[in-house]
């Protein structure tokens, strides 16, 4: 082990945790506002709408990240007619096409996540809102995604820390994240382990970080749940 | 057949079992064509797998290809997954720190391509700003690194992967070997609209003598045993024999001991005659 070798490339390696965190976090906030829309379009049975979102879902879960990847960066650049449309400069761009991919894999998961932790919630507060009078709307808001999110946050914060290392593989469309310096530090000197063993350091930090603040957000969103103390 | 599930078995080991050892295992690359890549019917062909196999031959040992990534390839040389790297590799400074090198078996310089009628100039200004795609850990990601640092660089795991992006509209450049570039792009359907501009790129410090046969550090017979192999092809006609199937240039360049003088293609578009190697 250099570690000379890796302090010298410290910024470069800061720098990649920096891709990786802005290109993993706009993912989940895009991939999230998606999936709240799949969800509720999914429980609430809304015709042919439902049927597209189910396809999707389908078709996202059902085939690795990486072949995804590789079809969006390699596939649709091989279509002359793309790259003389509109998107082509937004398709040109590995940045545009790992947050595109990525946004819509981790919309197809947490869909489901959402979806599950709706039709688990209690029938009595859903009961109660409409002996309230709520309309559909109101409820969703009020009451439905509420009570989704704070049932679905365990498992959301899995989807959270499976998709930050499901970013690493930005590094094969040429993007320069945590990975990605990593093998170019790997490849310019003839070593293995540097670039690897800083990479992993540094994705075990970036997750510790992750799982704590998933951990205080459970606490306090759960204080409800939580056992008081018996009664003497 | 009381003992089915016992022969079964044994079939397993037998077929998980390494098959029966050769002599040599050569790790070979697989993604820069013309010197190596898989056919359409997945077998390893190009420059450097005949010259891997001829080389066996005249050495009278019998060897297994290795298809090996790029990255890491000089670390299953030292992990001992194979005995030798024949992929292209050029003879630097920095790889002879960690590995040991045969004389050159070819030596052609570096080159840029972009399209038609691009007008770069292959200078570090010229440059500057432009998206320059490079093979990650060559001696063309080094050149770039050192000389073109204004340059917008774009590392690539295989050369395929860098032109391909050349082609769709990714890039501005490639910065690559000139013999690859030529056979392997330029002259095939992708690269009808591209041409080579900034002349030959050779420069000692970084582009080396040439591409030699990586072995082990201190492996001094096999190093021997390489060396005289290369100079036995050359002597007669089995290196013009496999060079002229892929080049229609001779790719030694100059004779060992004649100095380091780049190959220079012998049929050459003009444009590309006129520059000096920039540095």
């Amino acid at each position: 082990m250099n570690l000379d070798l890796i302090f010298r490339h410290a910024s470069d390696l800061l720098r990649g945790v920096w891709t990786t965190l802005w290109l993993t976090g706009s993912s989940l906030a895009i991939g999230l506002a998606l999936a709240t829309l799949c969800a509720v379009i999914l429980t609430e049975r809304i015709p042919v709408l439902d049927w597209l979102v189910r396809a999707f879902v389908y078709v996202f879960r059902g085939t690795p990240l990486l072949v995804q990847l590789y079809l969006v960066y390699y596939g649709l650049s091989q279509f002359p007619e793309i790259r003389r449309s509109f998107l082509w400069p937004w398709l040109r761009e590995p940045w545009f096409c790992a947050l595109l991919v990525f946004s819509l894999n981790t919309a197809a998961y947490t869909a489901e996540i959402l979806r599950g932790a709706i039709s688990n919630l209690r029938r009595g507060e859903l009961e109660a809102a409409v002996a309230y009078g709520m309309s559909p709307v109101t409820r969703l808001r009020r009451i439905t995604l509420p009570a989704a999110f704070r049932q679905a946050l365990p498992q959301y914060s899995n989807e959270v820390v499976f998709m930050l290392h499901g970013s690493a593989i930005a590094s094969v469309i040429t993007i320069q994240d945590i990975l990605g310096v990593g093998r170019t530090i790997n490849a310019r000197y003839y070593v293995t382990y540097e670039g690897f063993v800083s990479a992993a350091v540094l994705y075990l930090a970036v997750t510790f970080v992750v799982v704590a603040i998933f951990r205080r957000l459970e606490k306090r969103l759960m204080r409800h749940l939580a056992p008081v103390a018996a009664p003497r | 057949m009381r003992h089915a599930p016992l022969t079964a078995f044994a079939a397993l080991l037998a077929f998980a079992a390494p098959a029966a050892a050769a002599d040599l295992r050569i790790c070979v690359e697989g993604a820069y064509p013309p010197f190596s890549e898989i056919s359409p019917s997945g077998d390893l062909i190009g420059f450097d797998i005949d010259m891997a196999r001829a080389l066996c031959d005249e050495m009278g040992k019998s060897c297994d290809l290795v298809q090996t990534d790029w990255d890491g390839i000089i670390e299953s040389l030292n992990t001992k997954k194979c005995d030798a790297i024949i992929a292209s590799m050029s003879i630097t400074p920095a790889r002879m720190e960690v590995v040991d090198f045969t004389n050159k078996y070819y030596h052609t310089p570096g080159a840029f391509v972009a399209e038609k009628g691009a007008g770069l100039e292959g200078t570090p200004e010229g440059l500057a700003g432009k998206r320059v795609g490079v093979q990650r850990g060559t001696i063309h990601d080094d050149y770039m690194v050192g000389e073109f640092p204004k340059a917008n660089l774009v590392r690539y795991g295989t050369q395929e992967e860098a032109t391909a992006d050349l082609a769709v509209g990714r890039l501005d450049a490639v910065a690559a070997d000139k013999a690859t570039l030529d056979l392997g792009f330029l002259r095939s359907a992708d690269g009808e609209a591209f041409e080579f501009f900034g002349g030959d790129q050779a420069v000692p410090k970084y582009h080396g003598p040439g591409a030699g046969v990586a072995i082990r550090k201190g492996d001094e017979e096999l190093k021997q045993a390489f060396n005289a192999a290369i100079l036995a092809l050359r002597a007669d006609d089995r290196y013009r024999t496999i060079n002229e199937k892929y080049f229609p240039y001779d790719v030694y360049g100059a004779e060992e001991g004649e100095g380091g003088s780049t190959a220079a293609p012998a049929e050459e578009p003009a444009a590309e005659k006129e520059a000096a190697p920039a540095q």
